[in-house]
């Protein structure tokens, strides 16, 4: 059933993950940006976590003024190429486009807003300066998207700003756990690279912030600490055969695939477990990766499969196959997984062979690095709880993005990495004075 | 549509259709001539002719609107550059393939004896017409010729008659817009015994400066000259023009041909209701070549059909009685804007349009829908919102006075009911809701930034 050969070279692996969506053409632009009406109050600002001025920005772009065009972008939202390519326009500002309402196709949002910070990154012109050095400092645990909004708002507003990230890349998941086919590994380093030059925010790599006394150095060295901690590692099931080999996390699979690229070899067999949108990405990446039979398999009905139908019929077109109203029972294998036992909901069992059994079952919470930080809340869930200026319980600790929300998009994190540098000046500007 | 016959036979010029090539570009070379002709075209007004010039390279300008290429078109390209020989020999051989085409000469010389030569060489080389270009705006004016005639009536008048001496083909004089009373010049062409008019030559324009170089386009070298405008963007300048000729008592008379940005066949249609027996096409030549006829033709005859008309004679003017002074308009007529909420996509462009741009008579839902809702009573039925509605059929402006009362300005003037002095009651607006100029301060935008 194999669609997609598996690729044994770096240009084989960029074929198998052609971008969804590619990079404008200026005339592409300028046609698509003539389309946009220009809605007074416009819908798709208001779905836009960031509210980008979209209609601004678009309009920006049809009279010629691309740049300007990227600086609208930036400023509401400090990974706009990222977002532009990432977000899941579908259901986001495309999908309240007004076009939509009258069945026709909504503007390319998504592509022009690539178009416009593409071009401002190529020519590397900057569009934001440094606000004056007020003194004070902010560190900032994790680099990810949260983390680097937040320190590009916090370097206009004139702090000085360490990012601590455990990983060697920045962007967090936008590198580490994002479909291949939506952004390269180049175009979301790029972007960070971008930013850093013009705002000058500093990244420790491989320094992860894992114990009581680095947070307390943190609290000396800092005026506030910012929390972008993510989520951590696959929550396990809890089954038999769990921890054979050949059993890996969804989050974990594509960080292995996207920095090993080609050189990731995927076995014939594989059975993805769980119906959210990341389960669902490692059941597309795999196809595409070449494995000849990959099943999704899902314990509820195909209507209450958290990921967006978009993204279940790309992997649906990349050749995966989906089973629903199916729990694992075991995971069977001899010094490596062969295969996984499911139950029906009327208690009959069926097996599906897999050398690869990828578990898209969501990710725990950081609930072991932060016991290391008393007084910091986490509701039922295991999210950090903030007030509305992203303050954590523990003063002057501020938390925004996945660990706070539970999960989400990338775009969900710079909007909450932004508003929680804004509550950092607030709060330091009444607290130090 | 088998009764249909669109031949015409224009002020003694026969063809087969009332579509011709304006005296342009398209019409440089007996080549194109023949090729239009073979796509469907009925007449082509040849490239002016006269002493050739020398033209720049870098010759044309154009205005594009949003995704919309060449909506207008600005040239600085003068009359024909190649020896009137040449152009002689091609008119021949043109009309010995199409002998029943209309090939009309453009004409632009100087001195009396120059008219007389060359009225003379186009008639012997087989011209159907001539056409006298007094309309140029650009170069040939400087000389004298082109536009600097069709400014002075009398010096038109005169070579007119001139011109009119010497031919034994029907002339047309064509008319330059870049003027402030259009029927002088056509008053004075009529007088000088002019077979027929057409109008509109280009007007003077300069369509853009270029932000690096600061100079004018089309950029030659550097530097710049003002161009002639046509294309669509000109349409609307044509439209009227051709109308005040068109109901004039003296001039109505003169068969017309109309030019001035004609694309389509409603373009067509609505010159030839105007009073245009033939029409004139350049731009949209230039833009798609000559193909485009086939859409203008299968337009018309659709037209001509649904309507039951075998010929354009049968609605040639039909729309002139209706354009009349403002002073005769029916100030009782009422219509009020009215929204399809089943068809709106709620972009609410015709609220801001008509807060910021009108009257302040549609409202944002507050039904958290995005719907926008007209208040009856503020809406003075300008029709803004209808125009920029982005759906079809969506905002229709529905009549309310009930047609039995008719009353215009000439006819209250008379009763002396018009507002006469600055806070007269019986002016129009008195009484007209308009909001609070501090309410102004209210209407902010939503501040979505997350900064403080």
């Amino acid at each position: 059933m194999a669609e997609y050969k598996r690729p044994e070279t770096p240009q084989d692996f960029i074929r198998n993950f052609a971008p969804k969506k590619p990079l404008m053409n200026s005339s592409e632009a300028y046609y698509e940006s003539a389309r946009c009406l220009y809605c007074y109050d416009a819908p798709c600002m208001d779905a836009c976590p960031t509210h980008i001025d979209i209609p601004l920005f678009i309009k920006q772009i049809n009279t010629g003024n691309i740049k300007g065009a990227a600086a609208t972008i930036y400023d509401s939202n400090w990974l706009g190429n990222a977002c532009g390519k990432v977000c899941p326009t579908e259901q986001l500002c495309e999908g309240s486009c007004v076009y939509t309402h009258q069945d026709m196709k909504p503007l390319q949002i998504g592509r022009l807003q690539n178009f416009a910070t593409e071009a401002a990154m190529q020519a590397g012109s900057p569009l934001f300066s440094p606000g004056k050095d007020n003194g004070r400092k902010v560190a900032i645990v994790g680099a990810g998207p949260a983390g680097i909004a937040c320190a590009c708002e916090l370097r206009v507003l004139g702090y000085s700003v360490e990012i601590f990230e455990a990983k060697a890349l920045p962007t967090g998941l936008t590198v580490y756990g994002t479909a291949p086919y939506k952004i390269t590994n180049e175009e979301a380093l790029r972007e960070n690279e971008y930013l850093q030059n013009q705002l000058g925010y500093t990244i420790h790599y491989n320094h992860p912030i894992q114990n009581a006394a680095q947070f307390a150095e943190l609290e000396q060295r800092f005026d506030a600490v910012f929390l972008g901690l993510g989520l951590g590692a696959t929550a396990r099931l809890g089954i038999p055969g769990e921890d054979l080999p050949g059993v890996v996390g969804a989050v974990e699979f594509v960080e292995e695939l996207r920095m090993k690229q080609s050189a990731y070899s995927i076995p014939d067999t594989v059975v993805v477990i769980g119906g959210g949108n990341t389960a669902v990405d490692a059941a597309s990446e795999s196809a595409r990766m070449g494995a000849s039979s990959v099943h999704l398999v899902y314990r509820r009905t195909k209507a209450e499969m958290g990921a967006y139908d978009f993204e279940y019929a790309t992997a649906l077109g990349a050749g995966v196959k989906g089973v629903f109203e199916a729990s694992p029972l075991h995971i069977e294998g001899e010094g490596r997984a062969t295969g996984v036992t499911f139950a029906r909901p009327d208690g009959t069992e069926f097996h599906l062979p897999a050398q690869l059994v990828i578990k898209g079952t969501g990710q725990a919470k950081q609930g072991e690095l932060l016991k290391h930080l008393p007084n910091i809340s986490t509701d039922s869930k295991g999210r950090i709880v903030v007030d509305e200026a992203f303050q954590t319980t523990r003063p002057g600790y501020f938390a925004a993005g996945d660990a706070v929300n539970g999960g989400a998009e990338v775009v969900n994190a710079a909007y909450e990495g932004k508003c929680a540098a804004q509550g950092i000046h607030q709060w330091i500007q009444t607290n130090k004075a | 549509m088998s009764n249909i016959d669109l031949s015409i036979n224009f002020a003694g010029i026969k063809a087969p259709n009332p579509f011709w090539l304006a005296s342009a570009p398209p019409t440089n070379s007996g080549y194109q001539v023949m090729k239009a002709f073979e796509a469907g075209w009925g007449g082509a007004v040849w490239k002016t002719l006269g002493v050739p010039v020398q033209n720049v390279s870098s010759r044309y300008g154009a205005i594009n609107y949003r995704d919309t290429r060449m909506a207008g078109l600005n040239n600085i390209e003068l009359i024909t550059d190649r020896p009137l020989a040449d152009n002689l020999r091609e008119i021949e051989e043109v009309k010995k393939y199409f002998p029943n085409h209309a090939v009309i000469a453009s004409l632009m010389v100087e001195s009396k004896k120059e008219w007389f030569q060359i009225v003379k060489d186009v008639e012997n080389a087989g011209a159907d017409g001539i056409e006298l270009n007094f309309g140029c705006p650009h170069g040939m004016c400087e000389r004298g010729m082109g536009s600097a005639v069709g400014q002075e009536p009398e010096v038109l008048n005169t070579i007119v008659q001139w011109v009119m001496q010497a031919a034994s083909i029907p002339v047309i004089t064509k008319l330059t817009p870049n003027i402030s009373d259009i029927t002088d010049p056509a008053l004075a062409a009529v007088r000088g015994g002019s077979s027929a008019l057409s109008l509109i030559n280009t007007i003077k324009s300069i369509v853009g400066i270029d932000l690096d170089t600061y100079a004018p386009y089309p950029i030659v070298d550097g530097k710049g000259t003002n161009g002639g405008y046509c294309g669509p963007a000109v349409k609307p300048i044509a439209l009227h023009m051709l109308k005040e000729l068109a109901g004039h008592p003296e001039i109505r008379n003169t068969p017309i041909s109309g030019i001035g940005g004609i694309e389509t066949w409603r373009d067509v249609v609505e010159f030839i209701l105007l009073g245009a027996t033939s029409v004139q096409v350049c731009t949209a030549v230039m833009h798609y070549g000559f193909g485009i006829v086939r859409e203008m033709e299968a337009g018309l005859r659709q037209f001509m059909s649904d309507k039951g008309y075998s010929s354009i004679y049968d609605f040639a003017g039909k729309a002139v009685p209706n354009v009349v002074e403002w002073k005769h308009l029916n100030l009782h007529y009422k219509v009020v804007a009215s929204i399809n909420a089943d068809k709106c996509i709620g972009c609410q462009l015709c609220h801001i349009a008509c807060d910021d741009g009108a009257h302040q008579a549609i409202a944002l839902p507050s039904n958290g829908s995005r719907v926008p809702e007209i208040i009856d009573e503020n809406c003075v039925g300008c029709n803004l919102c209808s125009l920029v509605c982005p759906v079809e059929d969506c905002i229709t402006m529905e009549r309310r006075d009930d047609g039995s009362k008719t009353e215009t300005w000439a006819e209250r003037t008379v009763l002396g009911k018009i507002p006469e002095h600055f806070n007269d009651p019986r002016g129009g607006g008195v009484g007209h809701f308009v909001p609070e100029p501090s309410a102004a301060l209210n209407y902010k935008r939503k501040d979505r930034s997350g900064r403080k």
